[in-house]
């Protein structure tokens, strides 16, 4: 199962002068996870964003399943299924749960709306019990939930997942990183995962880079990550 | 006299009063009135022809004394002791049903008396006309706001020119009834001029709605609401300065609206000629009031039907969060443009309606205050509220209407005074008034006080009118920084409507 679904090749991004992403390449593969781990400002939200098209990445190139998608306006991109949590959730505060769920069956303009329902309740039943409720006043774990159902509505072919286990308690994480495993295992979903919590997403990977100061410094399968010493040292020790 | 018999019968029992304690209390309270009122009311001296006459007046003082024993009562039964039962046994929570299943009632119960109100103010004789024209008025403010609504309150833009599709739908109908349609058609087309201009007026501000939208597109927050505000200015200074287009500030006289072609006037062919009833100018007064509260509610529904369609949805998520609004597939760029057109476009409606309706259009009727005044009444009413609109249209429009009355409204509130309160009382109050002011008057340094006098002579309350707006804004932030009206109601629900108040997300966005 190696076709490449998305690749990246030197791809490089600015925010005016200040270069954020050196010449990344990447690949995520069908029905894959795909991780990339790193510290605080080395580039991977910017990565996430890029290939969403905000900001529009100034060199290299990016294909998806084919396609040049590193020029196209990002909802275009979005169009193509490329479906973003995007970092910091960015749910809809005033809306409720059912109309940010709306919101998110914009691009299949709510053809599979209530299938898809179904499904994403199933995957988290909280927001089942919350529907009605505005989306603002959701804990932060049934937020990220939401923000990760929205994404799903769209029925991506690709799930870009920015930082979820964000300022979430443990068993919070936990619980959304096995949905993220369950949808993979089950669906088949290609999921491209950008995560400070090495541990959890490199567990899960089936392939992770680790990106320092906008450059891709190691690449492995999650496994051969995990017990690197370098990895380890870095990213996982006293962590978990 | 009613402080220190207040806590003695009760306190003891938690709030609760017997009937009997009430009963004594009220009696003690009928016996203090009417002693204090003996001599300040009830008799009343008059000098006639050098000799002192006494006059009793037991009437009014019967009416004082059973107003206070009435403000006591209630006082009483809801303030000083609220009855426990409702108080502690229903939590707070048990109340939210009760104002959701009122709110339920408040549009529909507004329309109805919206379409029968021109016939009760027909009743009225000395207010009939000058009524339903002040309600026309309010009306084509509420129909502002709706529009300016979909801009501001739904998609979030921040628009303060607003005024300037107004404009653009009020010159569209009096340059084209006036010179381009008889031109074009005939003088007989005249009469239809309204119901033909009335949808091009529309598309016209549409139009200009989309090219104000384009440079605007990458502007968010402050640098659009300075841009808008720009773009209104540069509408009404283009009407003021293309003399040979618009006729400048002199403005232009149009056509009256016609019923279907019959023209309201006192002639053969005439609309009361056509039906045979006597000619009156009401008719065109109520006919005006109905086309607004037409146009006004095809505004109403027009919005609540798009906030349920995904354009309208796109638009309120826009609000919330622009980038996650990409990320999801929204064309942003789509999703703006459409808002200001269609925002646009009711402005132009109602533009062309208030160009037909006052005969007579000129840039004055166009300046930058009345944008202002249309985002208070967006903004009052609680962003993205439309029923809440209605109200904030109707307190504003009404406390401007109110200022200009005063003059009026003071003497008939005196006179009413006057029948029960003796003279000197009246006076008094009335010279505690003037003493007030004349006293911080009195303490201002000669040289503001001259240029005051200057400024005041012939002041009258109109000129306090924007002050007391102002000053209403200050308070509503301060005590209902969310409007009048802070619920909103989700366009889509599963089994039951359930609307969440916005005390539960933080200011900013909820």
């Amino acid at each position: 199962m190696s076709d490449i679904l998305l690749q990246g090749a030197g791809v490089e991004t600015f925010y005016g002068k200040i270069q954020a992403l050196r010449g990344i390449d990447f690949e995520v593969h069908k029905g894959e996870i795909t991780t990339v781990i790193g510290a605080n400002g080395a580039g991977k939200s910017t990565l996430m964003m890029t290939i969403c098209g905000t900001p529009r990445a100034r060199a290299g190139s990016i294909v998806f399943d084919g396609v040049e998608i590193s020029k196209m306006p990002t909802h275009e991109i979005v169009h193509l299924g490329i479906a973003q949590s995007p970092e910091g959730r960015r749910i809809f505060p005033r809306m409720t749960v059912f109309e940010n769920l709306q919101m998110g069956a914009t691009v299949d303009k709510l053809q599979h709306f209530d299938e898809d329902l179904v499904k994403v309740f199933k995957l988290f039943p909280r927001l089942e019990e919350r529907r009605a409720q505005r989306a603002g006043t959701l804990s932060g774990g049934e937020q990220q939930m939401l923000a990760i159902g929205r994404a799903l509505m769209a029925r991506p072919r690709l799930l870009l997942l920015d930082e979820p286990s964000l300022g979430l308690a443990p068993i919070i994480v936990k619980l959304i990183f096995a949905a993220i495993k369950k949808l993979n295992e089950e669906e088949g979903l290609t999921v491209l995962l950008v995560e400070q919590n090495a541990f959890h997403a490199l567990r899960l990977a089936h392939r992770a880079y680790v990106m320092v100061n906008g450059k891709i410094t190691i690449t492995g399968t999650g496994a051969e990550l995990l017990n690197r010493p370098e990895v380890r040292a870095a990213y996982l020790e006293g962590g978990h | 006299m009613s402080g220190p018999v207040k806590d003695t019968s009760v306190s003891s029992e938690q709030g609760a009063i017997s009937w009997f304690d009430l009963v004594k209390d009220l009696i003690g309270t009928a016996i203090l009135t009417m002693l204090i009122l003996t001599p300040i009311v009830t008799f009343k001296t008059t000098m006639n022809q050098g000799v002192l006459f006494i006059e009793d007046r037991w009437v009014q003082s019967l009416l004082l004394t059973a107003a206070v024993v009435i403000g006591r009562l209630l006082l009483h039964l809801f303030v000083w002791h609220k009855p426990p039962s409702t108080a502690a046994a229903k939590p707070v929570v048990a109340k939210a049903p009760l104002s959701e299943s009122l709110a339920k009632y408040v549009a529909p119960a507004m329309l109805a008396i919206a379409i029968v109100l021109p016939f009760v103010l027909h009743q009225v004789p000395s207010w009939d006309k000058r009524g339903i024209d002040f309600m026309i008025t309010i009306l084509i403010y509420i129909m502002l706001g709706w529009g300016l609504n979909i801009v501001v309150g739904l998609a979030g833009l921040l628009d303060l020119g607003y005024v300037a599709f107004y404009a653009v739908g009020a010159y569209a109908y009096a340059l084209l009834s006036t010179i381009y349609l008889p031109l074009w058609f005939g003088p007989g087309v005249v009469p239809w001029a309204f119901y033909i201009i009335l949808p091009i007026s529309g598309l016209l501000a549409a139009t200009w709605g989309v090219i104000l939208g384009f440079p605007v597109l990458r502007l968010r927050g402050d640098y659009l609401a300075i841009v808008t505000l720009a773009f209104g200015e540069m509408i009404r200074l283009v009407l003021i300065n293309w003399f040979s287009f618009t006729n400048g500030p002199q403005g232009i006289n149009v056509p009256k609206p016609t019923f279907f072609g019959l023209p309201f006037k006192d002639e053969p062919g005439g609309f009361a000629a056509f039906f045979g009833i006597p000619h009156d100018r009401i008719y065109s007064y109520i006919f005006l009031y109905y086309v607004i509260l037409v146009l006004a509610l095809i505004t109403y529904f027009a919005t609540n039907r798009l906030r349920r369609l995904p354009i309208g949805r796109a638009w309120e998520a826009l609000r919330e969060d622009e980038v996650a609004c990409r990320s999801l597939g929204i064309n942003t760029t789509t999703t703006k443009l459409t808002a200001f057109a269609i925002g646009a476009m009711f402005g132009g409606f109602a533009g062309c309606f208030f160009a037909a309706r006052q005969g007579f259009v000129s840039p004055e009727s166009f300046v930058y205050i009345e944008s202002a005044m249309i985002l208070a009444i967006v903004v009052l009413g609680g962003l993205g509220s439309q029923i809440g609109i209605v109200f904030s249209a109707i307190v504003i429009m009404g406390a401007f209407e109110l200022f200009r009355e005063f003059g009026a409204m003071g003497h008939a509130v005196q006179d009413g005074l006057m029948y029960v309160l003796p003279d000197a009382v009246v006076s008094g109050i009335g010279s505690l008034f003037t003493g007030t002011f004349g006293a911080l008057y009195g303490l201002l340094p000669d040289a503001m006080r001259n240029s005051l006098a200057g400024a005041t002579t012939g002041m009258d309350p109109i000129q306090f009118r924007m002050l007391a707006v102002g000053l209403a804004m200050v308070l509503m932030m301060r005590f209902r920084p969310r409007g009048l009206v802070t619920r909103r109601q989700p366009t889509v629900f599963l089994k039951e409507r359930k609307s969440v108040s916005s005390d539960l997300v933080a200011e900013g966005h909820g």
